[in-house]
């Protein structure tokens, strides 16, 4: 797709300094060198278009085509065409769009609050000694090389009630007491839910936020120093516009990784007291009640927003993934 | 060319790998691969007597299944949907050996099997392992709940649960007047359907009245006497909080844990709670006198001077449908079941005997002194509804029920009905 929109722009220029005469607007003659380098492109990236077309998109159809049978696991001679019934069930259930809005609520707030962390880690890692950036990289990175249901455990027997040791720890915290059931209730699980997920997922983010202020020039930031730009000034008129396609990726990548969240809840409260999320839904639909049609059937909304959440962002953002390869 | 002749080359090693590799294991002796439930490792010890016993007519093979009934019934189901050949043997909790029966995915017992391994077994565990008076595993160890208390806690309350049987309303007022909580499971899982059923059961009623009915038909008889007043016993323990904070997130584990601490009183458990109480008193985390004052009973009354219903579960064996070696399987499934080897499971893993004749072997007698109770706590046992769909009702059971501070009499058992019935029918997601 990038190597496309490159070639286009190659050909664009070229025509450009050439002065050539009258063209089609719609389709721009591309020169040799840009079809070569679309060529090559897709040499490249072709088997892992086929590797992706067989790992993604067959099961995605598959996925697809289930959602309109009735079609329960254990007795398969029942088999039955319903059409878009699955659908109209999941849509007409409270369920489903409680669990939409669990969602929802858990993905915007452990994107925000990582987004503000990670951006100070980030920081914190391009400006700190050269001898210690190594060691400072490798210590936060540890939570996300921790496998996440390792980690959702950790969390979960931290603030069980019977063997945990937050709420003695924390106990002179008003609300926190040796009586708290952490896990009994809804705001409190989705707190530790929350906590949990921000605490792994921080170091991801803040990874990429530091390849993005890399980008951003060293000699631009000098200037602004020079002409008297206060530490605000610099972040919010150089640093933030010119890491602005890291910060997409981030924020996008952050975000339909917290909307698929599984695990930690999971683990931690298997849905109880309010707190099924979409995932966990489709899970115990398809894999607890075999019930293969309408857990299809939940997949594919919850890939519909998936892709929903990706258009928002791409919007909102106004990037185009192409520039932050530094070619506009 | 030369790169090319290495690459083929490297192809032709990887495939002669490849065939060794198949052609490795030269004895041609069937291999049964027996899905456990995870245990202290008796299953795999039985594994390997019954190899040795079968002098190469088979070889057993454990392979271990999750660690919680609904997480096992989900492997095997996918696997079985899918005509897994791997499972020969397996591991089943009752509740789920409907659903594999109705789906075909059981072997039929072999005739003279099934004359064999159901001579003295206990009535309830008869019943758990058949589906339409059929049966369709082969019945091994049988569970049960007991009364566990604190004598001196009992003693207090005027209460003496060893000779005459108590009511739960005299356990829960025992608890409220002396400050103390009771070990229930509150969490929102199976062991709370557990609770569920053994109060409905207790009580002269069914949660499902039609088990063999077909998804849309099935009728449930939670609106009645029995269901409204498991609901109240169980809407008072979570409203007066007498099971503690923990009891909307506690199972079976935690009970124990809090009856071991100063607060506990009585608790309902599986009788594994006994070995893992000496475990600790040997490990030195447990007080040996914390050990005597631990007394059982057979489990609590809802209506007094009516016998109760106790919980029955366990473990009985299935054999699979797709099963390359079907025979060989059932010949390992009755060696493995045997009375002796019962009894012998019972005394290293704490696992009660669905066998009678078990319960007089003298080594039972001396290492569980209440093996007479478990006994008759079995005759008295009824087991979860026996319905192909009992996934949905005993999830549909926990979502309308949990958590047990917001069941109420008057409209839980309607709500809970409503709800199970609706997802039965498609119209409504768990």
């Amino acid at each position: 797709m990038s190597t496309e929109i490159t070639g286009a722009t190659a050909g664009t220029t070229e025509r450009a300094t050439r002065g050539a005469g009258p063209e089609r607007r719609s389709k721009p003659v591309r020169s040799d060198r840009a079809r070569a380098e679309a060529r090559l492109g897709w040499l490249l990236a072709g088997p892992a278009f086929v590797v992706m077309l067989a790992v993604t998109a067959y099961p995605i159809l598959q996925a697809v085509y289930d959602s309109l049978f009735r079609y329960r696991l254990t007795a398969p001679d029942d088999r039955a065409f319903v059409g878009l019934g699955n659908y109209g069930v999941v849509l007409g259930d409270p369920v489903f769009w409680q669990s939409l809005g669990v969602t929802t609520v858990i993905m915007v707030i452990t994107v925000a609050i990582e987004l503000v962390l990670g951006f100070a880690l980030a920081l914190v890692m391009h400006r700190a000694i050269t001898r210690l950036r190594g060691l400072l990289r490798t210590a936060i990175l540890v939570p996300y090389g921790i496998i996440t249901v390792v980690s959702a455990f950790a969390w979960f027997y931290a603030f069980d009630i019977s063997s945990g040791y937050v709420n003695s720890w924390f106990d002179w915290v008003p609300g926190i007491s040796e009586d708290l059931n952490w896990f009994a209730g809804r705001g409190t699980s989705l707190f530790v839910i929350i906590a949990s997920e921000v605490w792994k997922t921080t170091p991801f983010i803040s990874l990429l936020l530091l390849a993005g202020l890399a980008q951003v020039p060293g000699d631009l930031e000098e200037a602004a120093q020079v002409d008297g730009a206060t530490w605000w000034q610099r972040m919010k008129r150089v640093v933030l516009p010119n890491m602005k396609a890291a910060i997409m990726v981030a924020v996008l990548f952050r975000a339909l990784d917290a909307f698929r969240i599984f695990d930690n809840v999971f683990i931690m409260t298997n849905g109880a007291n309010g707190t099924t999320v979409l995932s966990l839904l489709a899970y115990r639909t398809s894999i607890g009640r075999l019930e293969i049609g309408l857990g299809s059937a939940i997949s594919v909304l919850l890939f519909a927003c998936v892709i929903v959440i990706c258009f928002v962002a791409i919007k909102i953002f106004k990037v185009d993934l192409a520039g932050a390869r530094g070619e506009k | 060319m030369r790169r090319r002749s290495r690459a083929i080359a490297g192809v032709a090693v990887l495939a002669l790998g490849a065939g060794l590799a198949a052609c490795a294991p030269a004895d041609d002796t069937p291999v049964l691969t027996w899905y456990t439930n995870p245990d202290a490792g008796g299953q795999a010890l039985l594994a390997q007597q019954c190899t040795e016993e079968a002098g190469g007519a088979y070889r057993i093979e454990v392979s271990v299944l999750p660690r919680d009934a609904s997480s096992q019934r989900e492997q095997l189901a996918r696997r079985l949907a899918a005509a897994d050949s791997s499972i020969d043997l397996m591991s089943l909790d009752p509740p789920f050996i409907p659903e594999l029966a109705n789906a075909g995915f059981l072997a039929p017992v072999p005739e003279e099997i099934a004359d064999q391994v159901s001579q003295d077994v206990a009535e309830g565990a008869l019943q758990g392992a058949s589906w339409g008076d059929e049966l369709v595993t082969v019945p091994f160890w049988a569970n049960t709940q007991l009364l566990w208390y604190k004598k001196s806690v009992a003693e207090a309350a005027g209460l003496d649960p060893a000779e005459a049987p108590v009511t739960w309303d005299q356990v829960m007022d025992a608890a409220r007047d002396q400050d103390l909580t009771l070990g229930v499971q509150g969490i929102k899982a199976e062991a709370y359907t557990v609770w569920i059923n053994a109060l409905v059961e207790s009580a002269g009623g069914h949660i499902v009245e039609t088990p063999e009915a077909p998804a849309e038909d099935v009728a449930l008889g939670l609106e009645s006497d029995a269901g409204r007043e498991a609901a109240r016993i169980i809407g008072e323990i979570g409203a007066d909080r007498l099971g503690g904070a923990g009891l909307p997130t506690q199972d079976e584990n935690a009970s124990l844990t809090q009856f071991q601490g100063d607060s506990g009183s009585f608790m309902v458990n599986w009788p594994f709670v006994w070995p893992a109480m000496q475990g600790a008193v040997e490990d030195g985390t447990l007080d040996q006198s914390f050990l005597d004052d631990v007394g059982w009973a057979v489990y609590p009354q809802v209506a007094e001077g009516t016998d109760a219903a106790p919980p029955y579960g366990g473990i009985n064996l299935g054999v699979g449908a797709f099963s390359e070696h079907v025979d060989e399987a059932y010949e390992a499934a009755a060696c493995i079941v045997q009375p002796e080897n019962q009894a012998a499971y019972f005394v290293s893993d704490g696992n009660p005997p669905s066998s009678t004749v078990a319960y007089d072997d003298p080594e039972v007698q001396e290492t569980f002194p209440m093996a007479d109770v478990i006994r008759q706590s079995l005759e008295q046992a009824a087991p979860r509804p026996q319905t192909p769909y009992y996934n949905e009702v005993s999830q549909g059971l926990q979502e309308t029920w949990h958590p047990p501070a917001s069941v109420d009499p008057e409209s839980t058992p309607q709500e809970s009905t409503d709800f199970i019935t609706a997802v039965l029918r498609g119209e409504r997601l768990l």
